[in-house]
């Protein structure tokens, strides 16, 4: 048997999550490995802008925080770590884990850097399709930032064959960091569908790190969960011959139940007979759950087709600015001070005659994130809540327009309606994305493993 | 009754289109959600923001539905002036519907 864990679903992902994780993979005595998602849809874009900053940055921030507690006995157990933690910067982030390893005393750890995932430059030659989905999105004056393709285990394969303790990789699809490992391990082709099925569903199920094992499930009174403060990330124990149960580490908050496992296998699912990764289409239009022990849930019945002809790309434009900015009021009467409120708020974007291109205000506490820019549930709702935050939110192509109108929420300080407080206001880039295609055999991936003395050399 | 009282949802999110899972905590629940729940009803509960497609894939052997709402997020993560960008709260959105419950 085969022991997968995952320490994080995202960059921004609680960075003590990896201990109990690897504390349980070493207790299990079986081989095993550990792998991080931290990369996604926009992360790539603003590590590419970090990158264009400092040229030594651009990997995920939090990498270093992320091994520290867990290269020594990542090392000593021998226990990969896999990430896309490379994010736009694959090499400064294996410089990184260099760091942290010489600091641990471990200069001889491989470290393996897979590149090849940016093809910024076919997309900037306007190369590529457009992927269907996006297909009405006009990019106009936007600015390409960066494009990657997501690609698969192959790479992240030959770094664990050629011996690798880390891989920093950069736009891998997420299911691949799951698949690498299992297909080192037990020697899988990279056509049996089959097995690499088992592998994408682990790797689904996983990638989201405790969105497994109650996070983004509990909700007190219907779905409790022991312990949210301590959430276990989960652990996925393959068999050679495909069988898959997903279980959580001894000692720590969450569960992991039928309910648990079929929230995740359907996020951010479309088609259920046809989830694609690079490596393996996967259909779970067969599949069952069984619960087969506290916190074990056993999947069954997942079927692969043939992967596809092209990669998907991922690219970046900048162009525009985000401007925002919010107060509030609270009391007698707050509600109604809330919508006259935002009825001067945008009669001051007109008087102003900033070059705004599109505004919305939220009255949260009575309509917000389920609503839509022109405020529609908000302004026919009755519902008078004891405080109400009022935000403004525009798009401009001029940071100076964005941010004077985000400066039109603090100035209600001295001109809003009685008792209005606590403003905070902020200008952002917008980063715009959209998805193109492109051949596999366009996208040359390279690895290359050096000891962390050598990288430090 | 509300489809919280039966049921749980997970959002997710691929750009501009928004995925919604919907299970039965019993799955003798099943076939009312199948009847009760169509795509047109959900597309319906994101009109104000301009969706425009839903539809709805049955997991009979999961006892699930997954329903996909094309043009659900205003731009999504990257587009929208909206605070949630991802739509991650749109499954209590769906929750809140009215379904009857002999």
């Amino acid at each position: 048997m085969f022991r997968l864990g995952n320490a994080s679903g995202f960059s921004g992902d609680r960075v003590d999550a990896p201990i109990p994780v690897m504390r349980d993979l070493v207790a299990g005595g079986t081989p095993a490995a550990l792998f991080f998602e931290t990369l996604g849809e926009r992360t790539v874009a603003l590590a590419q802008l970090e990158r264009r900053r400092a040229p030594a940055l651009g990997y995920e921030p939090m990498l270093e925080r992320l091994i520290r507690p867990i290269l020594r006995d990542a090392h000593d157990h021998a226990i990969p770590l896999l990430g896309n933690w490379g994010a736009a910067n694959p090499p400064a982030g294996g410089l990184a884990v260099a760091r942290v390893a010489m600091e641990l005393g471990l200069p001889g750890l491989r470290i393996a850097v897979v590149e090849g995932d940016d093809v910024t430059g076919a997309v900037a030659g306007g190369q590529l399709p457009v992927h269907e989905a996006d297909a009405g999105l006009d990019m106009g004056d936007w600015r390409l930032v960066a494009a990657n393709a997501y690609i698969g285990a192959e790479a992240m394969v030959e770094a664990l064959a050629q011996g690798a303790q880390v891989v920093v990789a950069g736009r891998t699809s997420d299911p691949a960091l799951a698949i690498a490992p299992l297909m080192h391990h037990f020697g899988w082709r990279a056509d049996d569908w089959a097995m690499l099925a088992v592998g994408a569903a682990a790797g689904h199920l996983l990638e989201c790190g405790a969105q497994l094992t109650g996070g983004v499930f509990w909700d007190p009174g219907r779905k409790d969960v022991p312990d949210p403060a301590n959430l276990g990330y989960p652990i996925a124990e393959v068999t050679a011959d495909g069988g898959l149960v997903v279980t959580k580490p001894r000692g720590t908050g969450g569960l992991v139940d039928l309910r648990t496992v079929k929230e995740q296998l359907l996020y951010e699912l479309h088609d259920p007979a046809a989830y694609v990764t690079p490596d393996v289409v996967l259909d779970i239009t067969g599949c069952t759950l069984d619960q087969v022990g506290k916190d074990r849930v056993a999947v069954r019945g997942l079927r692969g087709h043939p992967r596809p002809e092209s990669l998907k790309v991922t690219a970046s434009f900048e162009g525009s600015w985000l401007g925002e900015g919010e107060v509030s009021v609270a009391g007698p009467n707050a509600a109604a001070r809330a919508r006259a409120m935002a009825e001067v708020l945008l009669e001051r974007l007109r008087i102003r005659g900033l070059s705004i291109t599109r505004a919305r205000v939220d009255l949260i506490g009575v309509s917000s994130v389920h609503d839509a820019d022109d405020g529609a549930l908000w302004r026919s709702s009755a519902h008078e809540p004891p405080e109400v935050r009022v935000r403004l939110a525009v798009e401009s192509a001029s940071r100076d327009d964005a941010d004077g109108a985000a400066r039109e929420a603090l100035a209600m300080l001295c001109c809003g309606p009685a008792g209005t407080g606590g403003a905070r206001w902020r200008v952002t880039p917008r980063i715009l994305t959209r998805s193109h295609l492109i051949l596999r055999e366009r996208v040359p991936t390279r690895v290359s493993i050096r000891t962390a003395k050598e990288m430090l050399a | 009754m509300k489809l919280y009282d039966l049921a749980h949802s997970r959002a997710g999110d691929k750009g501009n289109r928004l995925n919604l899972s919907l299970i039965p905590y019993d799955p003798a629940h099943y076939a009312l959600l199948a009847a009760q729940v169509t795509a047109e009803r959900v597309l319906a509960l994101f009109a104000h923001r301009g969706a425009t497609g839903c539809v709805r894939h049955d997991l009979p052997l999961l006892h699930a539905f997954n329903f996909v709402v094309e043009d659900a997020l205003e731009g999504g993560v990257n587009g929208a002036l909206n605070l949630d960008g991802h739509g991650k709260t749109m499954s209590f959105r769906l929750l809140s519907l009215e379904v009857d419950c002999p």
